[in-house]
């Protein structure tokens, strides 16, 4: 990745650092994210995702680093002919109806009025609003708001499109809709970064994901299924297991850790359990079970955020 | 973003309100100047107290039309920045390609363009009036509006410098409180002039630096009064102490540094 030209990229930062008042939103984030990937923000609430969206919109002013969008820098006027945004609580003129706001934000893109004619009813029909267009937006719920958010976002069919908290106020079927609509969005060749705490979401929809604490990107992760081993945990219920023979499998795993007749390993690969069974056969250990799991995307939040997050 | 900011206050019977309430205004003085006409005929008046009674009922309509309109650009103005800022509807706006300094200036045009109507109904309404009532008009009707209009300008454009700094509530406060200092300001020149107080006067003139809303006022009451009124300084309107051409020149520049202020300070704020 780090060899990729910055124009292959949608995304592009070194070191983005926002500090509020002498409060650290964003201690330093760097991210590359390559055209075309469904990427998510992983992270407890606090942890910087919208202050970086923010920052990658030129929203709000980095104190120090550098970031591009598109292969230009971040805060050029151009470039933003070609990004959609759904800020997280999306709030418009409460008197204007979703046509009317559709046709605002297409001026401000600078749409033609034909086009616009041709575009509006085509996302109001997308995001289920054409029998609500002529209501005002007052008289709208928090999840039809969301959906003319959504429309708004799609208007100029943008190559980069920023999500922040899509499916917030939306019930199961509104869900559905925005993970069929970011999947014709990746399918058009877009790429769309969508910020979540909702992890099932997040691993239903994303190419890959970047876990955010602190400010920080702790990890960035493959959500292909052929790398499903990648990040697995061994569980073996054995007996005569002593501590010297546990130690040894620190050969084929960082972490062993033993939980009454459970031994733990995190492994990276599925093909060294043949290998660990004929080790521990071999030291006299009886071998109950041998599972070998996929860590969630849950567990691996937790384990990243750790309990006393998510505050 | 004009077109919008006009929607938005037609939408939100901003408009139709404001004009209601300048409507029940004429409907107000022009009745009171009915009376007023009725006892010139009563009692028998020499034409020249009558000119001079209706010349001051002009200045008096319109000094209360000066008193509308700076209210109703503050009120109607303060919101519309730090309130779409703390509400985060500006995210939406602000993320478009469109350069901030274009949003807050195409908001800057629309509410112009509603004040300008505004003044101009109101003050063309009052004069249309008298002239039917009582036969006269403002003096210098065409540069005593451009002043008043000015003034609200002024308001308007301090308003949204200081919208672009702090919430809606202390945007108000502090705009009125600077307009307050200039009226309170513009009182004490007056009475300097009156006393021939010169310190006192130029305390007027400090306020009038600091904000230079009430000094377009009084300018504008001395090119619409009548010359006699002016020459006798007899009127209560203000125009002792008449701010000289120097000023009208300087609130212009206050007028487009403020706007500048509030252009480049939304370019460069978090949102």
């Amino acid at each position: 990745m780090e060899m990729s030209r910055s124009s292959d990229l949608a995304i592009h930062t070194r070191g983005l650092r926002k500090v509020f008042s002498g409060k650290v939103a964003v201690r330093n984030l760097t991210l590359d994210v390559p055209r075309g990937e469904v990427f998510g923000l992983l992270g407890p609430n606090g942890a910087g995702k919208s202050t970086s969206v923010k920052m990658l919109l030129g929203l709000v002013f980095p104190t120090s680093g550098e970031a591009q969008i598109l292969g230009c820098p971040v805060g050029d006027v151009k470039t933003r002919r070609k990004v959609g945004f759904l800020p997280e609580h999306f709030r418009f003129y409460d008197w204007l109806s979703p046509t009317e706001l559709l046709n605002v934000h297409g001026r401000l893109y600078g749409m033609s009025y034909a086009r616009l004619h041709e575009r509006v009813p085509v996302l109001l029909d997308l995001v289920g609003l054409t029998p609500h267009c002529d209501k005002r937006l007052r008289d709208f719920s928090k999840g039809m708001l969301q959906r003319i958010g959504l429309a708004q976002a799609l208007l100029n069919e943008p190559d980069l499109i920023f999500l922040d908290e899509p499916t917030s106020g939306l019930d199961p079927i509104g869900r559905r809709l925005v993970r069929d609509i970011i999947k014709a969005q990746r399918d058009r060749g877009a790429t769309v970064i969508l910020n979540s705490h909702l992890l099932g979401e997040v691993e239903i929809t994303c190419n890959r994901v970047a876990f955010i604490k602190d400010g920080e990107v702790v990890e960035t992760r493959q959500l292909n299924d052929d790398l499903v081993e990648e990040q697995s945990r061994l569980s073996i219920r054995a007996g005569n297991v002593t501590a010297e023979i546990a130690s040894g499998l620190s050969q084929w795993s960082r972490s062993v850790r033993t939980e009454g007749e459970h031994l733990m390993l995190s492994v990276s690969s599925g093909t060294m359990v043949p290998e660990v069974v004929r080790y521990l056969v071999a030291h006299g250990v009886d071998v109950y079970e041998v599972t070998l799991q996929r860590l969630s995307l849950e567990e691996r939040f937790l384990e990243i955020v750790g309990t006393d997050g998510g505050l | 973003m004009a077109g919008v900011t006009f929607r938005e206050a037609a939408r939100k019977k901003m408009l139709w309100m404001a004009l209601a309430a300048g409507g029940a205004f004429l409907i107000l003085f022009g009745t009171g100047l009915h009376f007023q006409a009725k006892d010139f005929a009563v009692h028998g008046m020499s034409p020249v107290l009558r000119r001079e009674i209706s010349f001051t009922m002009v200045t008096m309509g319109l000094y209360a039309v000066d008193l509308l309109a700076v209210l109703m650009t503050i009120l109607t103005s303060i919101d519309t920045l730090s309130g779409e800022i703390a509400s985060g509807t500006i995210q939406a706006i602000a993320t478009k390609p469109v350069p901030r300094w274009q949003v807050l200036l195409g908001k800057w045009l629309g509410f112009c363009g509603m004040l300008t109507a505004y003044i101009a109904v109101m003050v063309c309404g009052v004069n249309a009036l008298t002239y039917a009532m009582a036969g006269v008009t403002a003096r210098h009707l065409a540069r005593g509006l451009s002043l008043m209009w000015m003034e609200s300008v002024v308001l308007l454009s301090v308003t949204f410098a200081f919208a672009t700094y702090f919430s809606t509530l202390t945007t108000g406060v502090l705009t009125l409180g600077l307009h307050g200092l200039a009226f309170l300001g513009g009182w004490i020149e007056q009475f300097g002039a009156i006393t021939q107080t010169q310190r006192a006067v130029n305390v007027g003139v400090i306020a009038s630096v600091l904000m230079p809303s009430e000094a377009l006022w009084r300018r504008a009451a001395f090119e619409m009064q009548s010359p006699l009124a002016n020459a006798l300084r007899i009127s209560p309107f203000s125009t002792l102490s008449v701010p000289s051409k120097a000023m009208i020149f300087y609130a212009a520049l206050y007028l487009a540094i403020a706007l500048v202020i509030a252009m480049r300070r939304f370019s460069q704020r978090d949102l």
